[in-house]
């Protein structure tokens, strides 16, 4: 046991005297998440648009007020002619431009119907599309407060309600994916730089000719990192929490225990990365390009698994992440309980436990 | 000295598939010697040495190390040996003081027996005023004299040193050797593999592998005489060129 005092003491030696690892370590997940959190998000927010009212009569007037008012458009410029659409979208500051055609009241009155144009600058889809939902909906809205005296024949009124995220605040649904990330960061990719650093200094063939086990040594190694990635959890979902006001519906306890599974997880794809790495450099590529790239795109993360190509989908599944993204999601936002969780945590374990299998297999072939 | 082996090694074979690296081996290191383990890159010393000091297991033959079987009793070989290798493997982030507390701790030493032997080595290696230093920030000679010293930290019976003057100038060479013929004299057991033959020249014994096999094996003198040849140089390239 002192020895492996003596061991941990040493790692974190390591750890400590490296500016890049304490960066990696400590920076990048509070750096992540307040990126995700503030900068990168789906919500629009006063976008600034521009009108083109051929009309300029009491309706067009009071749509034009009706859309000022809500928090996610602001009225940049107005413009006279159709000319002027391509010149206000070139200079890239205006997303939309609602165009009123002529003589907008008098149509709706003669002839029940009257056009609004929406024109938007579809460089950034995902905007465009959220754009033109929105302003729908406030003419909607608009045209069913116009004709609530009327009594229609025939009246489908859908009543859609989000629930789990009410709010549809996308660090909602960032959060567990930037905990997966930096957990999966931390866990696999520093572990596996760490054991290569040592095989490739040549110290860890003194370690192996020294009375430790090789066991011990791998232990050792891994040991202080998943007292950091801990740490990490922690700090992330305390930020979510008084950052981002995220909820924590389910029990702090299952998220925490379900934390440490995905850790041990990441760490064993870890030493599994550095039993057939030689190099650092190598560690490194391999945990980014092998670990990272399918975190981030194929565990749901950003693109929803529903909508991928069928491979995809199938190759999404063994991915990890996807299942602990799965997982912090239904205790933070539904606050389920591990009854409705045992499924994707038995599928985790199972993983861990071919990992942690594969890894002590390889590392014995190395030693023979 | 009382002749007593240390390494006792009969028919010791090592394939890796259809490749045979180490082909029956045969030899005898008595007690306090200096024995030189030479041979060309890819001859197969290196795996020769890692089924020795336990890391590797042989595929037949027998071998014991300090008394204990190559195949069963790694776990006291590997407590009753010493190991340097050609890299001097201390960790750069680490002072002087902190990597000799790790490696003392990690053969289980006593807190108090560490910081003794702190002491004593860090007077003998004249390391007072580098002692709190980076071992990063020293140079190659004192690195690599340190290591050697690291390696002798719990009193091996037998210590060996994988091409350990590799990349460092003749002077501290010869203080390197200084050390080597020091420890010998104390009863430690060199097993040593070098490159250069002048090196060779200072051992008791000096066995030479070719292609797996040991090809001689005997004293340097006997081995010059034996080959006809002025230096063991030439003794070497006679035999590898075969």
């Amino acid at each position: 046991m002192k020895r492996f005092i003596g061991f941990i003491r040493k790692e974190f030696y390591h750890i400590f005297r490296d500016k890049r690892s304490l960066f990696i370590l400590f920076g990048m997940p509070i750096a992540q998440i307040l990126l995700f959190g503030f900068a990168i998000t789906n919500e629009i927010n006063n976008v600034d648009i521009a009108i083109l009212d051929h009309s300029k009569d009491a309706t067009t007037q009071e749509i034009i007020n009706k859309i000022s008012a809500s928090k996610y458009f602001s009225i940049d410029a107005f413009i006279t002619r159709e000319a002027d659409i391509e010149s206000v979208f070139k200079k890239g500051k205006i997303k939309a431009v609602l165009n009123f055609e002529k003589d907008f009241s008098k149509k709706l009155i003669k002839e029940n119907v009257a056009t609004i144009q929406i024109i938007t600058d579809a460089t950034d889809p995902n905007t465009a599309n959220t754009i033109s939902n929105y302003t729908n909906s406030i003419l909607q809205k608009y045209m069913q407060e116009q004709n609530k005296d009327i009594k229609p024949i025939y009246t489908i009124i859908p009543q859609t309600r989000m629930v789990y995220n009410t709010e549809l605040k996308s660090v909602f649904m960032f959060v567990p994916g930037v905990m997966t990330i930096i957990l999966m960061l931390v866990s696999a990719m520093m572990t596996s730089i760490s054991i290569t650093r040592e095989k490739e200094l040549g110290t860890m063939e003194i370690l192996l000719v020294s009375p430790l086990k090789p066991i011990q040594v791998i232990i050792g190694k891994v040991v202080p990192y998943i007292l950091l990635s801990v740490i990490n959890a922690i700090v992330i979902v305390v930020l979510s929490i008084f950052i981002f006001n995220m909820p924590v519906e389910g029990s702090l306890f299952i998220l925490g225990l379900e934390s440490v599974l995905f850790i041990i997880n990441a760490l064993s794809l870890g030493i599994l990365i550095s039993t057939i790495s030689k190099t650092q450099q190598t560690a490194m590529m391999i945990s980014l390009m092998g670990l990272m790239l399918p975190v981030i795109l194929l565990s749901g993360f950003i693109f929803p698994i529903s909508s991928m190509p069928l491979p995809l989908q199938l190759i999404s599944h063994v991915i990890p992440a996807k299942w602990f993204i799965i997982i912090v999601k239904a205790i933070m936002l539904k606050g389920v309980g591990i009854t409705f969780i045992w499924k994707e945590t038995l599928i985790l374990l199972g993983m861990t436990l071919f990992f942690i299998g594969l890894s002590v297999k390889k590392y014995k072939i190395r030693l023979e | 000295m009382k002749q007593e082996n240390v390494i006792e090694v009969e028919g010791l074979t090592k394939t890796f598939g259809d490749f045979t690296a180490v082909n029956a081996i045969t030899f005898k290191v008595k007690k306090g010697e200096i024995f030189g383990f030479l041979g060309a890159n890819g001859a197969g010393k290196t795996t020769a040495m890692k089924m020795l000091i336990g890391i590797s297991n042989p595929s037949s033959g027998k071998a014991t190390v300090a008394g204990f079987d190559v195949y069963k009793q790694t776990e006291n070989i590997k407590k009753s040996i010493g190991y340097m290798s050609q890299k001097f493997a201390l960790y750069d982030d680490l002072t002087i003081t902190e990597n000799i507390t790790f490696f003392g701790g990690i053969y289980g030493l006593s807190r108090a027996v560490i910081k003794e032997k702190t002491d004593i080595l860090i007077q003998e290696l004249q390391l007072q005023d580098v002692a709190k230093q980076l071992v990063g920030s020293l140079p190659l000679g004192w690195k690599q004299k340190l290591s050697f010293s690291v390696a002798l930290l719990h009193d091996p019976k037998i210590i060996f040193l994988d091409e350990p003057t590799g990349g460092v100038d003749p002077i501290t060479r010869r203080q390197f050797w200084e050390m080597i013929y020091k420890t010998a004299n104390s009863g430690t057991t060199i097993f040593v593999t070098t490159h250069y033959m002048d090196e060779a020249e200072y051992c008791d014994r000096v066995s030479i592998m070719v292609d797996g096999k040991i090809e001689a094996l005997d004293t340097p003198k006997n081995l010059k005489k034996q080959f006809g040849a002025e230096s063991m140089n030439d003794v070497f390239l006679k035999l590898a060129r075969g």
